[in-house]
Order: structure tokens, then C-alpha cells, then sequence
């Protein structure tokens, strides 16, 4: 049996807790993925498919529940922790915004080894240059962000997301703003990342064409897992 | 990428480079508030500096008089309350008491530099027909030369002080009439007269100071007064000319004479100086002031720009402190950049007004003064200005939720 790189028990979220407005949106969520899984999670708009993957990828917190990411509870762990473990074993990849525009492809994929070593290096451009080979794009390599197609972004954002090795990564509908040609590109992608590196995935997705090809699929309906 | 850079530096240059307008508009700002600094700085420096040299050269800088003297009234017994009341008596020209060993002291003093005896009288200079009323100085040419600069002030002749010359402010030559080499006869309120060889001619800078100043050697001038050996003050130079003040009371505490210095005789000139400074101390707060908040606004609005940008730099792991120093570094970089560009307009503008302002006399309005540490000083100050005016956004950039960041 494949180990278990996140485990959810009972997770709930609410928003204004001890307001009049207070609303949960999340209602306790039991959810496990394992090492080289590859999850889509799929359901109408508002149904707190994002709300989960942000909890999930530590830019928020639960208000109830237990998040385990690769056995450790996040409860136990401080800010600083969080941010390394969320630097190192989770990767990003976002429906808009995707890449900082400021930056070539190149420098984009070095970013978080960038941050994590403090300098750049020999190493991290050779890597973020594999990446990119990977991807299928080198020859932009020294495109800044803008002078790339929304499909090319993506598949940036995705070497991106690979740059540090992650045990887990994160897709909040990745294809989502692409047309079907490129659309399928990234998810073959992904999926071939997965494939190759083991790496798990956890796709949000409002593709079911897509959703299909994938391990597993959970659908989140009105803050719950629909069994 | 520069591998030298660390990520901070990388990340803050880059988007201080996108925002090119945004940077080129503040860096503007900056650059023309240290530009005002540097300016005002150097500008009233070199005004004060040419105006103290003008003062402390032509006159010395503390100066030791016999003390008033006062008429005592008698007391009929011990503890008997009396209320007298005493007229000032006329002050008699008297001579310093013991002043050969007051000099002494003096110049044992590691704070005095120079001293000199010297006596002052009023005598008539008569040439021909002509005759005025004039200030006799008196000196020791080897060391009062050093106190006031008699030398810098001639402007015909030379400052040579025998005991048959004399040397005269200009306005007093013309009234008399008179040039270098000419003889004119000297005449002291009890009679005794001296001819004088005009040796040179001064120009201390004032009209009528230039219309009654002499100046003597000592013996000639002593004869002449009728005070064989006797001194009327001792002029003194110390090395802090702001400490003279502090060192006349000393001495006149421990001395019987009275210290005056350059401080309590030009109290008006020191008031002058220290408004200019006041006045300059608060524009350099306000353009300081203007320049922090200049930085600050434009910072906020960049990091309200780049939330989303930070939002996924937070995603990818880098953490708080890192977002902090990455806009600190920004609010540090414009400052630094900006006094650079800032001293450059400054000394720019000091150099064009140095060479467009003389004075009535057509001579330079301040001495050009481009001090380094003026420079680095105003750079330090606009980076740290710079850094603080960043603290703000910068905490409000770290502070921000990744989740909101992103979603922007």
C-alpha cells in the first residue's frame, strides 16, 4: 500500500467565526492521498473547492479538524515550519496570475529556489532549465511572462511548481482560462510529471473530460465530500 | 539573474524596474529634496564659514580689559545696612596690572593659541589741513599678526610695523589724503606728537572702521599714550573658537581683568546663526518629511500592485521576512539612488549660484565648500529615511494573506 502524504479529519472552516455572519463553508472533511495519487476534485462554484485546497496548500487554516501532511499535524507546527514545508513539499500551480511578470520563464521556475537558498547559482539555472525542457518550452526560456501565450504560462507555472522537488501538488483549475488543445497539454503533462516522479496531484477541476483521466475523483458539494 | 544578489535584492530591483515610470517619478522627488539639502547645507556652511573667517580675522577672539573700576563707599561699622547711592566713576586709560605674567598664563593654556599685548588709544591723525579722530592700536606685529589678520586686510604697502610706521585703513588715507609712504603726524590727547610713515594701507571691510583704524608698534604707541610699559588689553586666540566664551570665564575668574569674547561681543551675529540654522534644520525636516511620505505612498501603491505577486512568492514558501526586506530594500534602494542623483543637483546648483552671487564688492558671497562628508552624510540619511518611510509598507506586505493576496 502506497504511504500517505495528506490525511484530513474532520476538517471545518468558517468564515466571521462569533459574528452574526459567521458561515461555514467547509463541513467536515475526511480526505487521505497518497504518494503518487493523482485526485480531482470537481464540483459546482462555491461549493468549497478552493477553500479546501488553500487549507491543503497551508495559506489557510482550519477552523476545526486535523490537517496531517506527510504524517505531521499542522497544528503543531509554527509559522516558520509551515512556510519550509510548504516551500518544500508542496507545489502551485494557479488558474490566474500565473507567473510574476517581472521575470523571464527561467527566473520564474528559479523563484523558489531562489527563496529557499537565499542566491542564485549555476545549479538552480541548470534545473530550472531541465524543467523547462521538460515542459517543452527552452526556447523561451528568456521570454519575460507577458510575451507568452496563456498555455505557455502554464506550463511555466507547472515547471514552477516541480522546482523544488514537491511531494504534492496543488492545481486550482490549472486549465480552466485555456482553450481544449492546450488545456489537455498541461493536464498530459501533469499527468506525465506524476507518472515519471511520483509526484501526487490534487486537481480542481470543472473539466469532467479531464477529471476522468485521473486516479480518483471526490466531489465537494455545499462544503462536503459527496461519497 | 545576478548571483551575487540575494533573493531580496533580486526581487526588489526587478519590480523597482517594472515599475519604471512609478521609480523614475520618486527618484525625481527624492533627488530634488537632498538636491534642497545639499544646497541649503553647504550654501549656509560656506555663508557662516566666510562670515565667522571675516569676524575672528579682524578681530581677536577673546580680549582681556582692566577691570571697571568702581567707587567704593565707606561703612561707618561692621553690619551696619547702608543703601549709598554710588555714581560710576569717569574710567581712567589705565594700564593691566602685572600683565606680563597674565600673558604668562595665558600662553601656558593648552586651549590658547596665540596672545598678544596691545594698547588702545584715541589720537588725531594730522596731514596738512586734514585731521581725524582715530582708534591707535598699539601691537606686537609677530604675534598679533596671528590674532587678527592685518597682513590679509592690506590692499597697498605692506605690514611692516617699525617704531615709525603706521598702518591705516583705507577711508582714513583718503580723508587724509595720503598713500603708502607718506608721513603723517600723530597726535595724542596730552600733546605729544610722532610723525609715522604710512607703511600700508588695510581694508577690514566697514567704512567707518576702515576710517578710524591705526595700528602702531607697541613702544610707539605706548609713548605716544603716555603709558611707558603698559598695556590696555590682551588679545587672545583659542583653538575651538566656539569654546571662547567658556575659556574667557575661566580666565576672567581666575584673573583680576575682564574677558570679553568674540561670543558676547557679536551676541547679534550669533543670534543671526543660529536662526539660520534653526530655519535650516526645519526645511531639512520638512523636505525630509516630504521625501519619506513620497516613498512611503509610492510603496504602498506597489505593494498593493504586486499583492498578487506576493501572494504566490508566500505560496512558493518564502516567508514574512523575506516580502519585509524585499520592500525595505526597495524604500532603501530610491533613497540611496535618489541622494545620488540628489547631491549631484545639489552640488550642481551650488557650483552655478557660486559662480552667478558676489558680493557688492564683486568678491565671492560664500566660499565654495563641497565637503565629502556632507555628501556621504545626506546619502546615509536618505537611505535610512528611505528604509524607515518603507517600514510601513513593508510590514503590510508581510502581513498580507496569501489566500486574499492571490485571490487579489
Amino acid at each position: 500500500m502506497a504511504s500517505e502524504i495528506l490525511r484530513l479529519e474532520n476538517v471545518c472552516k468558517a468564515y466571521n467565526v462569533g459574528l452574526p455572519t459567521e458561515t461555514e463553508v467547509l463541513h467536515g472533511i475526511d480526505l487521505e492521498l497518497d504518494h503518487g495519487e493523482f485526485l480531482a476534485l470537481i464540483g459546482p462554484s462555491g461549493s468549497g473547492k478552493s477553500t479546501l485546497l488553500n487549507i491543503v496548500g497551508l495559506l489557510d487554516q482550519p477552523t476545526s479538524g486535523r490537517l496531517l501532511i506527510k504524517g505531521r499535524d499542522i497544528a503543531d507546527l509554527g509559522d516558520t515550519e509551515i512556510t519550509h514545508l510548504r516551500g518544500h513539499t508542496i507545489g502551485f500551480v494557479f488558474q490566474y496570475h500565473l507567473l510574476i511578470s517581472a521575470f523571464t520563464a527561467r527566473e520564474n521556475v528559479m523563484m523558489p529556489m531562489l527563496a529557499d537558498r537565499g542566491f542564485a547559482s549555476a545549479d538552480i539555472e541548470a534545473r530550472a532549465d531541465r524543467l523547462l525542457a521538460q515542459v517543452g518550452l527552452e526556447k523561451f526560456a528568456g521570454n519575460l511572462a507577458n510575451n507568452m501565450s496563456g498555455g505557455q504560462q502554464q506550463r511555466v507555472a507547472v515547471a514552477r511548481a516541480l522546482a523544488m522537488s514537491p511531494d504534492l501538488v496543488l492545481a486550482d483549475e490549472p486549465t480552466g482560462n485555456l482553450d481544449t488543445k492546450s488545456a489537455d497539454a498541461v493536464f498530459e503533462l501533469m499527468r506525465q510529471v506524476n507518472r515519471e516522479s511520483g509526484t501526487s496531484f490534487l486537481l480542481v477541476t470543472h473539466n469532467m473530460d479531464l477529471a476522468r483521466r485521473c486516479d480518483r475523483i471526490i466531489e465537494v458539494v455545499d462544503g462536503r465530500i459527496r461519497a | 539573474m545576478n548571483r551575487w544578489l540575494p533573493f531580496e535584492w533580486t526581487m526588489a530591483v526587478r519590480f523597482l524596474r517594472e515599475g519604471r515610470l512609478q521609480t523614475i517619478f520618486i527618484i525625481g522627488g527624492i533627488s530634488i529634496g537632498v538636491g534642497v539639502i545639499v544646497f541649503m547645507s553647504a550654501m549656509l556652511a560656506g555663508l557662516q564659514a566666510n562670515f565667522i573667517k571675516r569676524v575672528l580675522t579682524s578681530q581677536p577672539q577673546i580680549q582681556l580689559l582692566t577691570p571697571d573700576q568702581v567707587a567704593r563707599p565707606l561703612r561707618n561699622g561692621a553690619g551696619e545696612i547702608e543703601d549709598a547711592v554710588v555714581q560710576r566713576p569717569s574710567q581712567r586709560v589705565i594700564s593691566i596690572d602685572q600683565w606680563p605674567k597674565i600673558r604668562a598664563r595665558m600662553q601656558a593654556m593648552p586651549e590658547v593659541v596665540a596672545v598678544s599685548p596691545t594698547i588702545l588709544g584715541s589720537v588725531l591723525a594730522v596731514r596738512g589741513d586734514a585731521s581725524r579722530s582715530v582708534n591707535l592700536s598699539g601691537v606686537e606685529p609677530d604675534s598679533y599678526f596671528k590674532i587678527v589678520k592685518v597682513p590679509d586686510y592690506i590692499v597697498a604697502g605692506e605690514p611692516r610695523l617699525t617704531s615709525e610706521d603706521i598702518i591705516i585703513g583705507i577711508e582714513l588715507a583718503k580723508d587724509l589724503g595720503a598713500a603708502v609712504g607718506d608721513k603723517i603726524n600723530v597726535r595724542a590727547a596730552s600733546g605729544a606728537t610722532r610723525v609715522l610713515t604710512i607703511s600700508g594701507l588695510v581694508d577690514l571691510g566697514n567704512k567707518s572702521v576702515n576710517q578710524r583704524v591705526c595700528y602702531a608698534a607697541l613702544r610707539t604707541a605706548q609713548s605716544l599714550l603716555g603709558m611707558i610699559g603698559g598695556i590696555t588689553t590682551i588679545d587672545i586666540t583659542v583653538g575651538d573658537i566656539y569654546a571662547a566664551e567658556d575659556i574667557a570665564q575661566r580666565i576672567q575668574a581666575a584673573n583680576v581683568v575682564e574677558a570679553d569674547s568674540w561670543i558676547k561681543t557679536n551676541a547679534q551675529f550669533f543670534t543671526a546663526v543660529q536662526a539660520q540654522q534653526n530655519t535650516n534644520t526645519l526645511i531639512r525636516l520638512f523636505v525630509g518629511l516630504s521625501v519619506a511620505f513620497g516613498i512611503a505612498a509610492v510603496l504602498v501603491v506597489s505593494v498593493i500592485q504586486r499583492s498578487k505577486d506576493i501572494g504566490i512568492l508566500r505560496a512558493m514558501g518564502t516567508s514574512r521576512g523575506q516580502i519585509l526586506r524585499v520592500f525595505l530594500v526597495q524604500g532603501g534602494l530610491l533613497g540611496f539612488v535618489g541622494s545620488l542623483f540628489g547631491a549631484a543637483l545639489g552640488a550642481f546648483a551650488l557650483v552655478y549660484w557660486h559662480s552667478v552671487a558676489r558680493q557688492a564688492d564683486g568678491t565671492e558671497l560664500f566660499p565654495l565648500i563641497l565637503e565629502r562628508s556632507l555628501f556621504a552624510y545626506t546619502a546615509l540619511l536618505a537611505t535610512v529615511t528611505g528604509l524607515l518611510a518603507a517600514m510601513a509598507p513593508a510590514v503590510r506586505a508581510a502581513k498580507l494573506d496569501p489566500v486574499v493576496a492571490i485571490r487579489g
